[in-house]
């Protein structure tokens, strides 16, 4: 920083405007990546094109193979503007309860991870709490929670979905349970540090009160977990988005981001894959900006400066 | 610890191991009365009250264990690992009781002994497996990804504008769900371990982009204004100030890539592969109903994370034994 700012040149202007001196290099890093993504297209299409044209015998010139590239059916690589055009269609083209709009799958993967995380939510906190509380808890369960993430849970994916068909829950219960398992991780690690983050001397101060443990936990330990609890929703939202698209993949899943996926693999349909893709990423953008809101609000109540 | 204090302490010590020998003894006597006939798949109330009671006695002696404080710090590094091992040896009981107690079908759940019958008995499907999952797919997947982050993460270290355009862009997209990539990838590179490790490398790219550039940024003004009235080379900084001090921060994205690693290989069996692979067995057993191979494979996959995680976090305690956290 220092000597940074030792050497900047004392000239002033509209470079050095603080919104400029942030946002520019991000436009830049995108803009570029945009085109890298625009030769790729170009580039990886081009034999299929060329392939085309000689079947159909007909004279091109190079910008007909380029323009060409950017709009084939099936391309390798789909462009931007393509991947976008097909968002728009499948969101605004169809009405909302039918099967090809992407609205209506978005909401059908948005309600499992919402009911997913809530449920992992929940556990995660109610698991850091009796951890904190229960010292043989700790050092029994907290090992082989740490350890439950080393097994790749996905795996159990489909053995879930297919139990827990087998007791009669189908639809959106199986895929809420799968991302519920993997996003209550975080949320318990997160809070057993939250909860433990009050220091000795506040504990004591509420000893010398004789406060009981739960006016402890209420008054003291929650309280101060809150920056925690939200630090570790936003890392567990993405997570349960996850667990939710990859809980539609082995039931052959009939509505959902991931059935979208796995019928765009099936029939090559690189185009609508990489829509729901974006959607997939526009969910996400949208769970964590709620997250965001909620938290804003939560510590704007508590006092917090902004 | 006054001497009028021993006898008490040697009284619980005597108390904890009378408990655990209880406790075992119980486990191997219910174990071997469901061997009958009769009790197997419809115990009776008598069979259930003694697995409760030892269930009660369990808890009890591993509270117990975890309120005592041994002396020395080999007991204490025996006590940190023998709780969690008793308990999850219990957890393996009690599945199993209550599996063969109920007579739940093993379509549904498969017994732990079961699974472990399984696993003995199909080691060469499980090696051919791990092979392709494993070695071929997460390794090569994981260097790649890991590999590129890190020069990514150092070019972007040396060039301020390009770290800052990048950082926001990797904090983003390690927000998105990633492994949705996996049937491009497919697409792209085949049904073998290519498109495998492929999505791998993009899925650990970003995470080792992240952490890294955080951890180069680590370095205080103070330390680096020490290397320049040093007057060291950008290159002599890299390598002798930041890339020590981002060593803890690379090896949490390298522990938080062995998980991803796993996830995204198996993801992207379930798009198409060869005839083998964790992924693909796993998902052609459940088809066919043969849980206690699911079981035998999760176990395969979590053995193979452990073990992964574990050699990481071996390394971590050479390279960063200066740490805070490792100085006793």
């Amino acid at each position: 920083m220092l000597s940074s700012a030792i050497r900047a040149p004392p000239h002033a202007g509209l470079w050095r405007h603080p919104l400029i001196q942030r946002h520019a290099p991000v436009v830049v890093v995108v803009l570029a990546l945009i085109a890298i993504w625009y030769v790729a297209t170009v580039l990886a299409n081009a034999s299929l094109v060329r392939d085309a044209f000689e079947r159909e015998e007909t004279k091109y010139s190079t910008l007909d193979l380029i323009a060409r590239t950017l709009d084939a059916e099936r391309p390798l690589v789909v462009a931007p503007h393509q991947m976008l055009a097909a968002f728009a269609d499948s969101v605004f083209g169809y009405p909302i309860t039918s099967p090809r709009s992407l609205a209506y799958h978005g909401w059908v993967t948005l309600s499992a991870t919402a009911v997913g995380f809530v449920i992992g939510a929940l556990f995660g906190i109610m698991l850091a709490v009796l951890i904190v509380h229960q010292r043989a808890l700790e050092k029994s369960l907290l090992p082989w929670i740490i350890c439950s993430q080393m097994v790749p849970i996905l795996a159990v994916a489909p053995i879930v979905i297919v139990v827990l068909g087998a007791l009669g829950m189908q639809g959106l219960l199986p895929k809420s349970i799968i991302s519920a398992y993997l996003c209550f991780f975080p949320v318990t690690i997160g809070m057993v540090k939250g909860l433990t983050s009050p220091d000795p001397i506040q504990r004591d101060l509420m000893r010398t009160w004789s406060a009981t443990a739960a006016q402890v936990l209420w008054k003291l330990r929650w309280p101060s977990s809150v920056p925690f609890l939200f630090a570790s929703l936003k890392v567990a939202v993405t997570i349960s988005l996850i667990g939710a698209i990859v809980g539609e993949l082995p039931t052959g899943a009939q509505a959902g981001i991931g059935a979208r996926l796995l019928a765009g693999s099936y029939y090559g349909q690189t185009v609508q894959i990489w829509a729901a893709l974006f959607t997939a990423a526009l969910l996400a953008v949208f769970l964590i900006s709620v997250i965001g809101v909620a938290e804003r609000l939560v510590l704007r109540q508590m006092g917090a400066k902004p | 610890m006054t001497a009028r204090a021993q006898p008490a302490r040697s009284r619980s010590v005597a108390l904890l191991a009378f408990g655990l020998i209880a406790v075992v003894v119980g486990c191997i006597v219910t174990l071997f009365w469901l061997r009958e006939p009769a009790v197997e798949g419809a115990a009776g109330i008598g069979f259930w009250a003694l697995t409760l009671a030892l269930w009660f006695v369990a808890a009890v002696v591993v509270t117990r264990l975890a309120a005592f404080e041994p002396r020395g710090r080999v007991w204490r590094r025996l006590q940190d690992l023998a709780i969690p091992l008793l308990f999850g040896a219990f957890v393996l009981y009690l599945w199993e009781v209550a599996v063969r107690g109920f007579g739940a079908p093993p379509v549904l759940m498969p017994s732990p002994s079961a699974t472990a019958a399984r696993f003995a008995g199909s080691l060469p499907v499980l090696a051919e497996d791990f092979v392709q999952t494993f070695i071929r797919g997460v390794l090569p997947g994981c260097a790649i990804g890991c590999g590129a982050g890190f020069l990514v993460a150092v070019s972007a270290h040396r060039f301020t504008f390009l770290g800052r355009g990048l950082l926001p862009l990797g904090n983003f997209a390690s927000a998105l769900p990633i492994v949705g990539i996996a049937p491009i990838m497919v697409m792209w590179f085949g049904f073998d371990w290519p498109s495998k490790a492929a999505v791998v490398a993009v899925v650990t790219f970003f995470p080792m982009l992240v952490n890294t550039l955080a951890g180069l940024a680590a370095p205080g003004a103070i330390e680096r204004d020490l290397m320049r009235s040093y007057g060291a080379t950008p290159a002599q900084t890299l390598i002798k100030l930041s890339l020590p001090a981002a060593m803890p921060y690379i090896f949490n994205a390298l522990k938080i890539n062995s998980t991803l690693a796993l996830i995204g290989a198996i993801v992207a069996e379930f798009f198409g592969t060869p005839t083998r692979g964790i992924g693909f067995r796993i998902s052609i057993e459940v088809a066919r109903m043969s849980l206690d191979m699911v079981w035998a494979e999760i176990a395969l996959a979590a053995l193979a994370g452990m073990a992964f995680y574990g050699a990481i976090a071996l390394a971590e305690r050479a390279v960063t034994f200066w740490h805070p956290s490792y100085r006793g």
